[in-house]
């Protein structure tokens, strides 16, 4: 078997793997700043899917980021093998977005993308990407062991 | 089994022979293998100076217990307690600071007492004493009763108390009077669910929170005998003492001057008396009953003023200061108490 795609996305997508000293200190620095912890996870890896399912409610009124790493933990030990990031949503008025978002869980194996080529006409050619675990269906991919 | 060679690795399992471990593995290859265990300090010389000075001043720990001293009155055995706390925490981190590893202690406490005996300021004052001794991250406390933490149907009492748990995180969570949540009469009741949930961050998440749980003496001691387990996790039980007069009196000489109020000497020896009197009444609160008296005299106070500055009197920054002996005879609790017998309906606040 291949080793497949590590797939990278949001603010620290140039690091290696977090640690969770690290995920905390990330976490309590957007406390500090204001902003509300969300964790979200999803089974589709496509760069386009911006909408993960909810972990729970976004946290706004926490004061230590160990509440957030508690969530982190239990989405883990819930979905083990899917995606999860954690969103650090600025909800400042004028600014209303995310500021800080980072991926903390991922698939133990992730097959990557297939390169779909679409002739059309005058010899054009139209490129998809389409992710290989896309083609079991929602809640069965990545081995299905849920 | 006397003259059997030495093996290698031993068999496992139910049935293998029972054999000294130094037996099979020689005495020698143990020591060369738990030296580390041994002594982990082994190239620190044991004279050599902690740096204790600097901590101590880090920690503001002095600053901290002289200030409980000052704020609180009486309550020598909680004032003890809490500076048994401070050392244990302080030369927890001198240890570390050496290398000496050791487990975070166990801060979870309980509070008991009559009401009004300082609990809650206790709790209040606790969590930034944790924090200014390092012990918890943030030193906020949060105050959570039956009704933030158990749910009212199948499923929702789980979210629930987390959301609490999780807000807390970082400092202390009181529980006020936390024999409700536990009804042991009702099996179906759902604290037992949040009790669960609170075991188990007690236990697994000591250096996230501090769990303080309140109540009257005699209910709390029921609670903990009613769920197993719960009391042995919580390291400091403290009982809040009833205040004696004097005491009462200094309460009020102290939250008199913190709002800005003297009481004239006719006033102060009112206060004695009004205060002996209420303390054989029921519902008799210590320190609340106290702040709930000082208010009413405040209000007589004001009465008194407003009709003799309508009557064409100035009034002097002296008036608006003193509370006078007037305003504190006043009051009902002179006529033989707020509940005499003859009066059997309830009246909202006993002053």
């Amino acid at each position: 078997m291949t080793t497949g795609v590590r797939i990278t996305q949001g603010t620290f997508s140039y690091l290696p793997e977090l640690t969770d000293d690290e995920i905390r200190a990330q976490i309590q620095y957007g406390i500090d700043n204001g902003w509300a912890v969300a964790i979200e996870f999803t089974d589709d890896p496509h760069p386009r899917n911006v909408y993960w399912e909810m972990w729970g409610m976004p946290m706004f009124d926490i004061e230590d980021a160990a509440a957030g790493l508690f969530e982190v933990n239990r989405c883990r030990k819930a979905h083990s093998n899917r995606y999860i990031r954690v969103s650090l949503y600025n909800a400042t008025l004028t600014k209303q977005t995310i500021a800080l978002q980072f991926i903390v869980n991922r698939p133990p194996h992730e097959p990557g993308f297939r390169l779909h080529r679409q002739e059309t006409t005058d010899r054009i050619v139209r490129y998809t990407l389409e992710p290989y675990a896309a083609r079991d269906p929602h809640g069965e991919r990545y081995d299905g062991s849920e | 089994m006397g003259d059997r060679k030495p093996v290698e690795s031993p068999p496992l399992g139910p049935g293998a022979p029972e054999r000294d471990t130094a037996e099979v593995y020689g005495t020698h290859e143990i020591e060369e293998r738990f030296k580390d265990l041994a002594d982990p300090l082994r190239d620190i010389p044991d004279d050599a100076d902690v740096g204790a000075e600097g901590v101590f001043e880090d920690s503001h720990i002095g600053e901290v217990l002289e200030s409980l001293d000052r704020d609180l009155i009486a309550l020598a055995e909680v004032k003890a307690r809490i500076g048994e706390i401070a050392a244990l925490l302080m030369i927890d981190r001198l240890r570390r600071r050496i290398g000496l590893e050791a487990d975070v202690p166990t801060l979870h406490m309980s509070f008991t007492g009559n009401p009004g005996t300082g609990k809650t300021t206790v709790a209040m004052k606790m969590g930034q004493i944790l924090y200014k001794l390092g012990y918890v991250r943030k030193g906020h406390l949060v105050t959570a009763t039956r009704d933030d933490l158990v749910g009212q149907y199948v499923g929702h009492t789980a979210p629930k108390t987390r959301e609490v748990l999780k807000r807390a995180m970082g400092g202390v969570l009181f529980i006020d009077e936390a024999y409700h949540i536990y009804r042991v009469d009702n099996e179906r009741d759902y604290g037992q669910e949040t009790v669960e949930m609170l075991l188990q961050v007690m236990e697994n998440q000591r250096e996230d929170l501090v769990v303080i749980m309140a109540g009257y003496k005699g209910h709390m001691d029921r609670f903990f005998s009613d769920v197993p387990g719960l009391s042995s996790r919580i390291a400091h039980h403290i009982d809040f003492p009833d205040y004696s007069v004097d005491q009462l009196m200094d309460i009020a000489l102290l939250m008199a001057e913190s709002q800005r109020y003297r009481l004239a000497p006719d006033a102060e020896k009112a206060l004695v008396e009004y205060l002996e009197l209420r303390m054989t009444q029921p519902r008799f609160a210590n320190g609340r009953s106290v702040r709930n008296a000082l208010d009413r005299f405040r209000m007589h106070q004001a009465i008194r003023l407003y009709k003799s500055a309508e009557r064409g009197r100035k009034l002097t920054k002296k008036d608006l200061v003193t509370i006078e002996d007037e305003d504190i005879r006043q009051s009902r609790v002179f006529e033989g108490g707020v509940y005499s017998l003859d009066s059997s309906e309830e009246r909202p606040d006993p002053s």
